[in-house]
Formats: C-alpha cells, sequence, structure tokens
C-alpha cells in the first residue's frame, strides 16, 4: 500500500511543477474566427498548444459579426476572416497591424445535393432546372453567397434560378436546408462536405474555379495582439507546412 | 306515495376519501321536502347527486323516468331540475336581466309555464332589472338566483341552504318569498338547510341525515315531535302545527288562530283573517296542569291527553308528548313535576303556552 | 425605405396576424383541456407548450427544418397530404410562429378559465346549458380581458420572431423575408441606416404595444 501512495504522491508533484513551468512561459491568445474555419482551426491551436504551450482561445462567429465585435471593443487579438476585404478594412481603419494580413486558406464552393446522384460531376443539374429551391448563402453578407451569384452569372442561369433561391444566413445554415433534405441542393463550401480526402456524402459538382473570384481567407493581427509574441508565433504557425496540411485536409486549397 | 310516477327514488352510493353516502330512499314529487342534519351529513352531496353535477354509483328515478343506473347517466342539464345555490351564482358579467333570460332562452317556447314577468313580480326584481350582479345586496342576489331557476322551467327545484349566506335581514325578506313559492308553485323543491326556522315554515316532508345516511323520513311534525329521533334533544324541540288566522285584537296587539279544535293567543301577526300558517312552539315554553288554570297570566290553554313520557334519570327535566286531536305537542318540565303530578300515559291534562313565547310564521 | 423593407413589413403584419387569429382558435381548445383535464398527459403538454419559452429560437427553428423536412415526421405528413414541403413557405413560417408563440396565448387564456368560479359552470349546467353552450357563454365573455392580452403578446412576439424565421425561411423576398430577418440583413451587410429606420419603427411599435398592454392592466381592465 505504500509504494502506489507514495508514488501517486510523486506523480502530483511533478505535475504541479509541470503547471507551474507552463504558467511561467505560457500565454493566452484570443482568436476570432470565421465559422466556416472554427474546425481546422481548432486542430491547428491543439497542434499549437502541443508545439508551444500557448493556448489559443477560439471564438466563432460569422465575418460581419466578429467585424462588429472587433470594431467595437471585442478583446480579440487574431482575428480569421472568411474573405479579404474584412481585414483590409480592419488595417485602414487602425485597428489592426498594418500590412499583417495574409490568405491562409482559400475556399472552393461546391453544388452539392444530399441526395446520391442528384448533382452530376458537369453540374448540368443546374441547366434541367428540375429542383424547388436552390440553396445559396446570403450574397450581401456571406463570400459563397457572392461566388454561387457570380458562378450562375457566368453560367446565364441566374436570371432563370433565382426565383428558387432560398438563403441562409450564413454557409453553416445553409448547408444545413442542403443536408435536411429541404433544399435540393445547394452551393456550399468545400469544407463542409469534405472528409478524408472525398465528397462524404450525397453528389456534388465542384465548381470550376474560373467561374468565380478565388474565396480567399484572409487572417490579421489585430492591435490588441501586436504586442504579444504568443500571437504573432500562431500566425507563423499557420503559414507552416504543418498548418497547411491540417487545412488541405478540410478542403481548403493554400 | 306508493305510486311511483309520483316519486323521487334514489339509491345512491359514494365515497370521497373518508366521507360516504349511502341513500335509498323514495320522496314525494310534490311538495317542500326539507333535508336536514350536521354540517358535513351529506345534505349538500346528495343534493348534487340527484342533480347529476357530482357522479354517484346507483340509480336515479324520476316519475317513472331513469336519470341515471348502472348503464346510464344523464348529465346534468339534461336532467329537468333547476337548482339553487347556497352562494348566489348570478352570472357576474349580465345584468340581472340576461341572467334571467339565459334560463329562459335554454327552455322552448312550448314548454315556458312561468313568464318573465311573474318570475320578477313574485321575486320582487322589478327594479333591479338592469344592474348587474355586483350592485345588488347578497339577498336581492338570491332572489335573482331563484327567479332564474323557476324560468329554466324545473319539473324540480334543488335549494342548497339557499339562504345560509345572508345576513338575518336578508333571510327576513327572501323567506316570505320561499314561502310564496311553497303555496303557489306546483313544482315540487328538495331543500337543503339546517336551520330549524327555515325547517318548521316551509317543510312539508322531512329528511333526517347523519353521517352520509338517512336517518329518518316522513311528515314535518311526525319527526319533530318523534322522540327516538335527536330533534327532540335538541335545546330548541318545538312541534310545528298548521294554524288559520281568525281574528286580530287590535287593541292588545294580539292574533287569534285556530289550531284544530283549540285557539290559540299570539302577538298580532300581519297576515289577513282567514290565511293559512303555521306555529312552532317550543317544548321548553309548554307548562302542564291538571286543572284548567282560573288565575294565570299565561293566555294559552290547551286541553290535550298525554301520548308518552320519556324520562332520564341523570337529567333535570322530562319530555312528555301531547295529542291534541291529530296533532302532537311537546312539553318539556322537570322530572320533579311529573313525579308531583304523577303525570302518566293517557292523562287528560291542560298544557299552557305564553303568548308571547308564540311567533307565528 | 425600399420595396424590400416595404414587403417586408406588409409580410410581418401579416404573418403576425394570421398567426394569432390561428392561435386564439387552437390555444382556446387547448387551454380548456388544460383546465379541465384530470389526464396525465396535461402535464406533458404543458411543458411541451411551454418549451418556446426555454430553447433558443434558432434551435426550435433548426428542430422545425428537420421535422418539416423531406425526412421529418411533419414532412411526410404534408407530402402524403400533396402539400409539398412547408419550409421557405409562408404556410410554413405561420405553423412555426404557431408553435413558437403558442405559450404567450396558451397561459393566459388557461389562467384566465382557471379563475372562472366553477359554481358558475354548475349553475349553467342546471340552466340547460351543455358544456359547449356554457363556455361560449359564461367562460368565453368572463375570460374577454385575457383574450386581448394573449392577442397582443402573441402579435408582438411574432412581430418581433427571428430565430426561428431565420432558420426555416430562407429569406424569400415576398414570402418568408420578414421584419426582423430584413433588419438583421441590414445590419450584416452594414447598411446601418436601413436597419436604424427599422429598428426603430419596431422599437416604437412595441413601446405603443406594450404600454398600451399596460395601461390596461393597471386600470383593471386586463388581468393575465
Amino acid at each position: 500500500m505504500k509504494q502506489p501512495l507514495f508514488f501517486s504522491r510523486a506523480v502530483l508533484i511533478s505535475l504541479c511543477l509541470t503547471v507551474a513551468s507552463q504558467l511561467a512561459t505560457a500565454d493566452e491568445i484570443s482568436v476570432a474566427v470565421a465559422s466556416n474555419f472554427a474546425e481546422p482551426m481548432q486542430e491547428i491551436a491543439t497542434a499549437f498548444e502541443k508545439k508551444t504551450g500557448h493556448k489559443a482561445q477560439l471564438s466563432p462567429a460569422s465575418t460581419g459579426k466578429l467585424y462588429s465585435q472587433i470594431k467595437n471593443g471585442a478583446p480579440f487579438e487574431i482575428f480569421l476572416s472568411a474573405d479579404d476585404t474584412t481585414p483590409a478594412i480592419l488595417e485602414k481603419e487602425g485597428l489592426a497591424a498594418i500590412d499583417s494580413h495574409f490568405t491562409y486558406a482559400t475556399g472552393k464552393l461546391v453544388l452539392w445535393s444530399a441526395k446520391p446522384s442528384f448533382v452530376d460531376d458537369q453540374g448540368t443539374v443546374l441547366k434541367t432546372g428540375k429542383f424547388t429551391y436552390l440553396a445559396i448563402a446570403n450574397p450581401a453578407t456571406a463570400p459563397y453567397g457572392v461566388a454561387a451569384v457570380e458562378t450562375l452569372k457566368k453560367l446565364d442561369l441566374l436570371a432563370a434560378i433565382q426565383p428558387k433561391f432560398v438563403q441562409g444566413d450564413n454557409i453553416t445554415q445553409t448547408f444545413q436546408f442542403v443536408s435536411t433534405g429541404n433544399a435540393e441542393l445547394g452551393f456550399v463550401a468545400l469544407s463542409q462536405v469534405f472528409k478524408d480526402g472525398k465528397i462524404s456524402s450525397g453528389s456534388a459538382w465542384l465548381v470550376t474555379p474560373s467561374l468565380y473570384e478565388p474565396l480567399h481567407q484572409d487572417a490579421v493581427l489585430l492591435n490588441k495582439g501586436s504586442s504579444k509574441p504568443a500571437a504573432k508565433a500562431l500566425l507563423d504557425y499557420l503559414k507552416s507546412d504543418e498548418a497547411k496540411h491540417i487545412i488541405r485536409r478540410y478542403g481548403y486549397d493554400i | 306515495m306508493s305510486n311511483a310516477s309520483e316519486l323521487l327514488q334514489l339509491d345512491l352510493q359514494l365515497t370521497q376519501g373518508k366521507f360516504h353516502l349511502q341513500c335509498q330512499l323514495n320522496l314525494p314529487a310534490s311538495g317542500f321536502t326539507v333535508i336536514c342534519g350536521r354540517s358535513g351529513c351529506g345534505k349538500t352531496t346528495l343534493l348534487r347527486c340527484i342533480a347529476g353535477l357530482t357522479r354517484a354509483q346507483g340509480a336515479v328515478r324520476f316519475k317513472n323516468i331513469d336519470w341515471q343506473h348502472e348503464k346510464k347517466f344523464l348529465p346534468a342539464w339534461q336532467r329537468p331540475i333547476a337548482y339553487v345555490f347556497q352562494q348566489p351564482t348570478l352570472f357576474p358579467h349580465l345584468t340581472v336581466r340576461d341572467n334571467l333570460l339565459f334560463a329562459l332562452k335554454r327552455v322552448p317556447p312550448a314548454e315556458r309555464r312561468i313568464s318573465l314577468d311573474d318570475a320578477v313580480n313574485w321575486l320582487g326584481l322589478e327594479n333591479l332589472l338592469d344592474r348587474k350582479p355586483n350592485a345588488l345586496s347578497g339577498g336581492q342576489q338570491q332572489r335573482a338566483a331563484v327567479a332564474r331557476s323557476l324560468l329554466a322551467n324545473p319539473a324540480l327545484l334543488l335549494m342548497d341552504e339557499p339562504l345560509a349566506s345572508l345576513d338575518i335581514d336578508s333571510k327576513l325578506e327572501i323567506l316570505p318569498y320561499l314561502e310564496r313559492l311553497r303555496s303557489q308553485l306546483g313544482i315540487p323543491v328538495i331543500y337543503v338547510t339546517h336551520a330549524p326556522d327555515e325547517m318548521s315554515r316551509l317543510a312539508d316532508q322531512l329528511v333526517l341525515m347523519e353521517e352520509g345516511r338517512v336517518l329518518a323520513h316522513g311528515a314535518l311534525n311526525a319527526l319533530l315531535t318523534n322522540p327516538n329521533l335527536p330533534l327532540t334533544q335538541h335545546q330548541e324541540a318545538a312541534a310545528v302545527l298548521d294554524a288559520v288566522i281568525e281574528a286580530h285584537d287590535a287593541h292588545y296587539h294580539l292574533t287569534q288562530l285556530r289550531v284544530g279544535s283549540a285557539v290559540l293567543l299570539v302577538p298580532l301577526s300581519p297576515l289577513p283573517i282567514g290565511s293559512h300558517t303555521r306555529i312552532r312552539i317550543l317544548a321548553r315554553n309548554v307548562s302542564i296542569a291538571l286543572d284548567a288554570p282560573l288565575h294565570s297570566s299565561i293566555q294559552n290553554c290547551l286541553q290535550a291527553k298525554i301520548v308518552d313520557i320519556q324520562i332520564h334519570q341523570q337529567e333535570a327535566d322530562a319530555l312528555v308528548r301531547l295529542a291534541m286531536d291529530d296533532a302532537v305537542l311537546l312539553s318539556r318540565i322537570t322530572r320533579r313535576a311529573v313525579d308531583q303530578l304523577q303525570l302518566q300515559a293517557g292523562m287528560t291534562v291542560y298544557a299552557q303556552v305564553k303568548a308571547i313565547a308564540l311567533i307565528p310564521h | 425605405m425600399n420595396t424590400g423593407d416595404l414587403s417586408a413589413i406588409w409580410l410581418t403584419l401579416k404573418l403576425a396576424t394570421t398567426t394569432t387569429l390561428l392561435l386564439l382558435l387552437i390555444g382556446t381548445p387547448l387551454a380548456w383541456w388544460l383546465t379541465r383535464t384530470r389526464s396525465r398527459l396535461a402535464g406533458f403538454i404543458s411543458v411541451l407548450v411551454a418549451m418556446p419559452l426555454v430553447l433558443p429560437p434558432t434551435v426550435i427553428g433548426f428542430y422545425l427544418l428537420l421535422a418539416m423536412g423531406p425526412h421529418g415526421v411533419i414532412g411526410q405528413f404534408t407530402q402524403a397530404l400533396g402539400i409539398g414541403l412547408l419550409p421557405f413557405t409562408f404556410t410554413g413560417l405561420v405553423i412555426a410562429s404557431v408553435l413558437y408563440s403558442m405559450p404567450f396565448v396558451v397561459q393566459p387564456l388557461q389562467n384566465a378559465f382557471d379563475s372562472v368560479d366553477k359554481s358558475l359552470l354548475d349553475a349553467a349546467a342546471m340552466l340547460r346549458a351543455n358544456r359547449f353552450d356554457a363556455f361560449l357563454h359564461i367562460v368565453l365573455p368572463l375570460s374577454a380581458p385575457a383574450y386581448i392580452t394573449a392577442a397582443i403578446l402573441c402579435f408582438a412576439h411574432t412581430v418581433g420572431e427571428f430565430g426561428v424565421v431565420l432558420m426555416l425561411g430562407g429569406n424569400i423576398p415576398g414570402a418568408t423575408q420578414v421584419l426582423s430577418v430584413q433588419i438583421y440583413n441590414h445590419v450584416e451587410a452594414m447598411q446601418y441606416s436601413n436597419a436604424h429606420w427599422l429598428a426603430g419603427g419596431m422599437l416604437l411599435f412595441s413601446f405603443v404595444v406594450l404600454s398600451a398592454l399596460y395601461s390596461l392592466r393597471k386600470s383593471g381592465g386586463l388581468r393575465v
């Protein structure tokens, strides 16, 4: 009985020492992240913590909401946007470090249906028009919505299909419309239906990249994090091959 | 009494917690039947079961029509009953007139026996018709409730202590209306009360209840003077006799009543000569003399025959039952007096009652 | 104010009116049943009715989206009836609003029904009124103030409804793009001045409605 007791005490002491040493050097970084990138970012943050001991605290929300929060004094140090315009605006408005923004991932638009073989790999289903609803993200607020509208415009189908639009507030909601089957198909982010290197369910057409402006997602160092080495370290880590590997696995280009 | 077409036949059982109602009863479907008994004895429950407001086991049969048996339950609203509750349950959002019309409208025109005007007249509601219930006194509300129940054209009228929630003035205000109903309206009434004066003024029949059971039922005076029933043990034990107003004496403020072959003097009554009334004579106000007293202040002296004498050795008093024609009178005197006068059943004696002690109804 | 805003206002009023009328119709027998029944089911139903008070609207919206979808219970039913699917339609929004605003109608009515003196119902039965008759002529008029409360609360709540519509509506102008969503769209698109106008109008509307309600209640005309 004595042996295990001594052993557990030893473990406890060493654990305390470890935590203490971590506390001495470890930092917390507050990260505002666009909802669509929350999942890969969590994985990146875990890998980053394992490597550096710094802990990244993620706050996922839509890009628009995060922008308003940052403008109104939210304590975020890093912002991972779902577009490339918002970080540039923040820099211009003096809320972010000048020239700190960079593209960490490029989203890919996919026409997807929860039903198998509903969407062919050329997207000709759009021309047949044999569906009641097509879900897109609200183009006024969501970059994927803009890309979807651009695509349909290039295909000369916008006027024909527009009456069948149902708009999700964001790309997550758009995905829900399609995944629950309420809309037969919709333009969603590849990252939402991509797993282990392939489309995980249903049927999809990976929209030809030339049909829409690239969906650059930019990160930026906010003023509140500009004097914090850990925040800079996280941004550097985001550019590393390790992080890029994770990002690609989630269906983004980089 | 035995003709089923003139009976309300009850055979009801109900258990509510610790209370058991067990009631087999054939009541005449005419006249005024008073159900009395202590509070909690099941009077109200019995009434609600008759009405179908409370669902009891068993059978209810009215004038050969089944309201309820094992396989049948006529819902309350389909039974030709009207009900006057202890609290005047006027609909608060309707005027008195609309309350009355609520009842009248639900009776097919061909079946209506009482007009709105009649009901209003009988219960003196002329000046109250446009008022809402909350602008009426308790007595006025109950009068309106009675009128409303009459307009429902009931074949049977149930009244559950309709005066109990009223102050003494309101009671005195309503009682004459109820007496008029009794004498003028051909609707059988079952009336729950534990007030002796209501009982003696209104009842033709009496049903005595105790702990959910029927202790006795029968004609009013027979039950009041039955020495085996608790009514005669009561401080207020009394006999109720039918009387006719014979003369008024304006000088002495007295009224002369005829009770069978006898004559009684009572304080001046407002009723006209020739009208029928009742007189309640408390046992403790009746004394007994062997001879007709010549010099006495007591104005009423009635010849009567002793029926029997109830003596309790542990108590001071004895109860003497006296027969006067068909009527029975009660006298409560001391045991000592019984021995001194050597009173025995069969003796002819003189019952004396102070005129002042009598209040004609 | 652009045409989209005007159509959103019109649609919102239409939705709130339809929902209120429907809910008063559905809520009345439901509240009456809950008041009178001794069934054990009543507790369960009461909890179900009160759910929208607890659950975040977007959660309710999401589950309705699932239920009304092609694989959901309601969806299967509406498809079998030949109505098709309900999400992204005005009808779908009405149904969602009815469910979402239900406690605001059922609870005041239930309280009012509960406070009607039971002896009045006995009295009505003894005056040959059957249950429906008694309900119509006694309970209903006595509960009139609660109906006003319920209608105002339901209408206001439906006007302010956002999460459910957002999840279920698909933002279709003229069909599902209601005022609250339109304001949200303006904010998200950073069209703040449009948003301010609509939001200000809505604020004024709620203020007027609620002041009316409270002053009525204070004057003793209403009880909830």
